[in-house]
């Protein structure tokens, strides 16, 4: 599962879902894998306004990786490059959570991750 | 210009959805002068001949498109009309290499006829070699015969297009590399490869585009968008439809045979009842992208017949009251499975609608395929959202291989089974009547019941042969 995925996940259960700390869900104990992946800034301009920036930030932070900054790159920083594109690349395209678990900020409720797969069922005293 | 489409004649109410669609992909103006369903034969206008060989290039259902140099009834008024429009065009092809061909539709020709009637073209003047395999220009001559021409012994077709050819479409490339016989894992109801591959088409999977399936299975729909440059998504209820074997069998394994590694951006295992996907709020009038993520959402809901429909939940509390507290107890372990319970169909649809609307940016598109009985009782109605404008609906008749045929009577086949898929784009925010906002939101239906049978009439109707009352 690419990082990225995890931009656009918050906590299944419904309570959870109107409090603004069900998301980003906060990776614990994650193995990461690296992908090489070709560049391709055209679909980094068009995800971009679709990423919640601040809870990237949260997740690229939580993880480890170098920081972003305080606002959105435009898109014509976009397809100038440098630093942030290559970090955004390697962050969002590049990178896989291959296994570890992932919590909720609300209701504390641990979603496994296994082989790449995020598991977000819910047990029936959740639906 | 005028330019011909050579479609393939099959799955004929989508050729046209796919046509538009493929217009909109590639951002070209598209004027459909004639088309019927029971032709291959279609004329278009566009604006050049680059623009027909891009419209086309990703097409499932085109063989080719050629520009149109004549076209009539009789081989005199093609003539005609590629001598009175045409000779403009003639010395542009004076000295290259190139072949003539006959493409007969449902008639055929003796070889002196064929040639005969080739050699009808002589005016033109063409001096360059003629060459069979490989030539600089291919003109083809088609001729669109009446049904059964053969046996009736017609002398000759009812229509004549004539054409310089420009391109063919991916007909023959595509469905063949992702074909279900060679791909490496499949379970019973993947997609096959042709039909995906249209669908991919009729919600836009594009480079750079975010695709989302929400009943994944193993992956035929998300590998036939990342095979049109789609970053595709995917969660299925059954986390192992995903996961195969863990080895080479596996959705993953499927992405890595096609060398679609690019195209894979997440699977995880989720309810749509449940879904861990954020939403958009309906109405905010928002730019139409915050909160909403997905380019095209497209899927093949199961039906509740030969997958069974089933959401999180415990279908009956009050007779398995023991269910909810080990649920409680136990929900940790790893190797715990939630309870699940029946879903009616029409629910679920209802769920995938609202869905859509929340989750996918303006005009993004929806496309799912749902089951249609052919008989009045038994047909479903198109469901309806007011944020969703339907693009179009097209359906694929079944023979025989998913529902059984009904024998009246009179000893006919009266019924046969078919499904739709049918397409949406999410209208923007300013667009959509606050009218019928309001008139669906009173009106919302609810689907009750706690087996199958009662949540399903699909279903109910399956396994009783689409009887209906009063039949023998």
């Amino acid at each position: 599962m690419k990082l990225l995925t995890l931009n656009f996940l918050s906590c299944a259960v419904k309570t959870c879902k109107t409090s603004p700390l069900s998301f980003p869900l906060h990776p614990k104990d994650a193995e990461l894998a690296k992908d090489d992946v070709e560049p391709n800034p055209d679909l980094l301009t068009n995800i971009l306004p679709r990423l919640d920036w601040s809870a990237l930030r949260t997740t690229a932070a939580e993880l480890g990786f170098p920081d972003l900054p305080e606002t959105a790159p435009s898109p014509e920083e976009l397809v100038e490059g440098g630093k942030t594109v290559q970090d955004l690349h390697e962050l969002l395209m590049e990178t896989q959570i291959v296994e570890g678990k992932l919590v909720c900020g609300c209701c504390g409720h641990e979603y496994a991750v296994r082989e790449g797969i995020a598991n977000f069922l819910l047990p029936s005293h959740l639906v | 210009m005028e330019y011909l489409v050579r479609f393939s004649q099959s799955h004929e109410t989508f050729r046209r959805p796919e046509l538009e669609a493929l217009a909109v992909i590639e951002g070209i103006n598209l004027d459909v002068v004639s088309y019927s369903l029971n032709s291959p034969f279609c004329t278009i206008r566009l604006p050049s001949s680059a623009a027909a060989t891009r419209l086309i290039r990703r097409s499932i259902l085109i063989q080719s498109i050629h520009e149109l140099w004549g076209a009539g009834t009789t081989l005199s008024a093609v003539h005609d009309q590629v001598r009175a429009t045409t000779t403009h065009l003639w010395p542009l092809y004076l000295s290259c290499s190139f072949k003539f061909t006959l493409d007969s539709y449902q008639g055929s020709r003796p070889a002196a006829d064929k040639i005969r009637i080739i050699n009808s073209f002589a005016y033109l003047g063409f001096a360059g070699p003629i060459v069979m395999r490989l030539p600089d220009e291919e003109f083809v001559l088609f001729e669109d015969w009446p049904w059964n021409s053969t046996p009736l012994g017609l002398a000759d077709p009812t229509r004549y297009f004539f054409g310089r050819f420009l391109a063919v479409g991916a007909r023959d490339e595509l469905p063949r590399k992702l074909d279900l016989k060679r791909r490496r894992y499949i379970s019973t109801t993947s997609m096959d490869a042709e039909l995906a591959l249209v669908t991919a088409n009729l919600a836009l999977a594009a480079p750079g585009k975010l695709m989302y399936d929400p009943f994944v299975g193993t992956g035929s729909f998300p590998l036939a968008c990342a095979q049109f440059g789609a970053l595709t998504f995917g969660s299925d209820i059954d986390g192992r439809s995903m996961r195969g074997d863990g080895k080479r069998r596996t959705l993953k394994g499927n992405f890595e045979q096609y060398e679609l590694l690019g195209g894979l951006g997440g699977m995880f295992t989720a309810d749509l009842t449940n879904s861990p996907v954020r939403r958009g709020v309906l109405g905010d009038g928002g730019d139409g992208m915050r909160g909403r993520v997905f380019d095209g959402i497209i899927c093949d809901p199961p039906y509740g017949v030969r997958e069974g429909l089933r959401v999180l939940g415990v279908r009956d509390p009050e007779k398995s009251p023991w269910v909810i507290p080990k649920g409680k107890e136990m929900y940790k372990q790893a190797d715990f499975i939630p309870p699940r319970k029946p879903y009616s169909f029409l629910a679920m649809l209802d769920d995938i609608l609202q869905f859509a609307a929340q989750t996918l940016v303006d005009d993004g598109r929806l496309s799912f395929w749902m089951p249609t009985a052919n008989d009045q009782d038994q047909e479903m109605s198109v469901p309806t959202h007011p944020y969703l404008e339907i693009v179009s609906v097209c359906t694929q008749v079944f023979n025989k291989c998913m529902l059984r045929h009904v024998v009246a009577g009179d000893g006919k086949l009266t019924r046969t089974g078919s499904r739709r898929l049918i397409t949406y784009r999410r209208l923007p925010d300013a667009k959509v009547d606050q009218e019928a906002v309001k008139a669906w939101e009173g009106g919302t239906p609810k689907h009750e019941g706690k087996t199958a049978d009662e949540l399903n009439p699909f279903r109910k109707a399956y396994f009783n042969g689409f009887e209906s009352p009063g039949a023998e």
